[in-house]
């Protein structure tokens, strides 16, 4: 699915460089569940930036289905995006003024799906997330694991081929943390998807078929275990 | 999905949308009042114009009276004089003396009329007599007493006449007034003695329709009585212009063949000038006038009121608009700001930039309307105010030039109903919204929306997805 090669990042802080990522080689095949931990600013989410297309590397490549992403113009990043990667936030980000479904129809709207077909896909999406009952509730009106249950839904409404998370559970309490690892988990066994999430917590991460540890821009990924989605 | 996300979008921040909107309601409702208020005074200065001018004539055309012509005054009565002076008449002789008499201007020819008609740009062309019929009554005192006693002794009644050419009313003073009762003047009544009265006239010495009128010494039956448009000075009475030479007399002289005014219709607007050229080319010496020289001749608050609705007004509305569509666009950049995540989200989703620059727009282009019809609301309100507050405006006629209508230069051609004297008349101010003035308020509220969207749009779609997903809030 994804071939990185020599993928460094470099941000300027006035005059100074910060090297985010530095010389990172990595491959997640198709259907990977790939963890990556690591203390903060060392490079997790500017990686996941990369991953989804959401910024470009200074120098190396990110082959994403055989195509660089870095060499793309931003509009063929952008149709990546819309078809092929799902992403789900820490702190949710969805759109408070729209409602449960009208925020997982926003995920099809790019896709050019017509207002009856993308209401039938929401409502199904959150019904496979368990809120098949709250369609019409906004943000708001829905607790922080109905949210991020929302943002799961709408990340895999379209049917991506990979799903980038990024601190999934970091805003959750420890029992709705499990409720959404398991999600994720059945979602992962069941779709197939690729799957990079990154997150401190250890409980999460052993969850994953590989876990990486970034630190100082690098990334190191221990041996696989041998897990297979069913 | 657009029109829900506007919807909800303007609902959450519907304090920040009011506040822009009534920005530009404010704008736009003081651009509609400015606008009809302009409209308003336009129709008051038209109103006055016209009733000197007759609806249709675009040029007048006069000769300078004579230098030394006296003002009305029956030249009959100059006779009389001279003859109890002679002795011709003795002391306590009654006497009753009825001029119709041509003062005012110059006398042109017939054939004048006939040589403007057939310039390549006028359309039509109509003679006219203006002239004043002059009555002196009273009996003739001793001449031992003096000459102020002798004056004194007498008594003058005047009222203006015009000679109207019954077969062409298009033109010329009769042109805008309203048959209020009887007939009209038609060609057929060319050598008749009938006259028509204006109404003021008529009501003041109670005379009616079939009743008959003395002019110059001659019975005339009234057909008719005319109503000239508001703030007007008509002449009082209106006779067929044949009998007008026959009757009048510019001193001892007769006014046969002969014209003082001559009303012109040019093909078009945009003629008007050459058509004042070309005149003024084969009628040397005469006073070509046209509506614009009589609009400078008109002074009072009608013009004042012209300026302050031209220049402060317009320009108190394009401060407003400017300031108006300042506050919406950095309220809008302000909103885009705090919605930058939002934004970078929708990125994340696959959203184009160009859709959420459009949903920007949208939401802005929609307050932005919903200012507009506000500001139609306010701008109603502001003419209706204006419909009822405003006090009449005056309108002063011939004061800047009212040496100059006797002393024979200036615009005296278009002042021929004022009778040689500065006349001030009252209009009312009305303030009609146009459909005109709509249709900006809605280009403007337009305008405005794009405007104060734009700079948020031109924000939202430079936000790079992972900057604006990494934005604290």
């Amino acid at each position: 699915m994804y071939k990185l090669s020599s993928v460094a990042k470099t941000y300027w802080k006035g005059r100074t460089a910060v090297a985010a990522i530095q010389g990172l080689d990595l491959v997640i095949e198709d259907g990977e569940w790939l963890a990556i931990q690591g203390p903060t600013g060392h490079g997790k989410s500017t990686l996941l930036n990369i991953l989804g297309g959401l910024d470009r590397p200074t120098s190396g490549t990110v082959e994403f289905g055989g195509t660089d992403l870095g060499r793309l113009r931003e509009a063929a990043v952008t149709r990546v995006r819309a078809r092929s990667i799902g992403f789900i936030f820490q702190t949710f980000n969805l759109i408070p003024t729209l409602s449960a479904a009208e925020n997982v129809e926003a995920a099809l709207v790019p896709l050019g799906f017509r207002p009856a077909g993308r209401r039938a896909r929401a409502e199904e999406a959150l019904a496979a997330v368990g809120l098949g009952d709250r369609l019409r509730h906004l943000p708001s009106e829905l607790s922080g694991g109905q949210q991020q249950r929302v943002a799961i839904a709408r990340a895999l409404v379209k049917e991506p081929k990979v799903l980038l998370a990024d601190e999934p559970t970091g805003n959750l309490d420890e029992g709705t943390r499990d409720d959404i690892i398991d999600l994720l988990d059945n979602l992962w066994r069941s779709s197939g998807l690729t799957m990079v999430l990154i997150t401190h917590d250890s409980a999460v991460a052993e969850r994953a078929q590989r876990v990486g540890q970034m630190r100082n821009g690098k990334l190191t990924i221990a041996q696989p275990r041998l897990r297979e989605p069913s | 999905m657009f029109f829900i996300y506007l919807r909800r979008e303007l609902r959450r921040r519907m304090r920040q949308a009011i506040l822009i909107a009534l920005g530009l309601a404010l704008g736009i409702g003081l651009v509609i009042t400015v606008t009809a208020a302009s409209a308003g005074v336009k129709n008051s200065q038209a109103t006055v114009l016209h009733s000197l001018y007759g609806v249709g004539t675009d040029v007048t055309v006069t000769r300078p009276a004579p230098r030394g012509t006296s003002p009305a005054t029956a030249f009959g009565f100059k006779q009389e004089i001279r003859a109890v002076r002679s002795g011709q008449i003795a002391a306590g002789t009654k006497i009753n003396i009825n001029d119709l008499a041509n003062s005012q201007y110059g006398t042109l020819s017939a054939g004048s009329v006939a040589t403007v008609a057939r310039q390549h740009d006028v359309k039509a062309a109509v003679g006219a007599l203006t002239l004043t019929d002059v009555t002196v009554t009273g009996t003739v005192p001793a001449l031992s007493s003096g000459s102020g006693s002798f004056s004194s002794s007498f008594s003058t009644t005047s009222f203006t006449v015009e000679g109207v050419d019954t077969a062409d009313t298009s033109l010329g003073s009769l042109s805008s007034a309203r048959l209020t009762s009887g007939h009209g003047l038609t060609a057929a009544d060319a050598d008749s003695d009938v006259a028509l009265l204006d109404s003021g006239y008529a009501s003041q010495n109670k005379l009616t329709t079939g009743a008959t009128i003395d002019v110059g010494g001659t019975n005339f039956t009234v057909a008719g009585i005319v109503a000239a448009p508001q703030g007007g000075s008509p002449p009082d009475v209106y006779i067929p212009l044949a009998k007008a030479q026959a009757i009048g007399k510019t001193g001892s002289a007769s006014l046969k063949n002969e014209v003082n005014t001559i009303d012109v219709a040019a093909t078009s607007a945009a003629n008007i000038a050459t058509v004042q050229a070309e005149i003024a080319r084969v009628l040397p010496g005469t006073t070509v006038t046209d509506q614009d020289d009589l609009a400078n001749e008109v002074t009072g608050s009608v013009t004042s009121t012209a300026s302050l609705a031209n220049d402060l007004g317009k320009w108190l509305s394009v401060l407003v608009l400017i300031a108006a569509f300042a506050v919406a666009s950095l309220l809008t950049m302000a909103a885009v700001a705090r919605r930058v995540r939002e934004f970078g989200t929708l990125k994340a989703l696959g959203w184009r930039s160009s859709r959420i620059v459009a949903q920007v727009l949208g939401e802005s282009v929609a307050i932005g309307l919903l200012g507009g019809a506000a500001g139609i609301g306010l701008g109603y309100l502001g003419a209706t105010l204006i419909d009822k507050l405003a006090p009449k405006l005056s309108a002063t006629i011939g004061a800047v030039n009212s040496a100059s209508v006797s002393g024979g230069s200036g615009a005296g051609g278009a002042l021929k109903a004022l009778a040689g004297s500065p006349h001030t008349v009252s209009v009312s101010l009305t303030a009609p919204v146009t459909l005109t003035a709509i249709l900006l308020a809605v280009v403007l509220a337009v305008a405005g929306g794009l405007v104060a969207g734009s700079f948020g749009g031109w924000r939202a779609a430079r936000l790079r997805p992972a900057a604006a997903l990494a934005r604290v809030e």
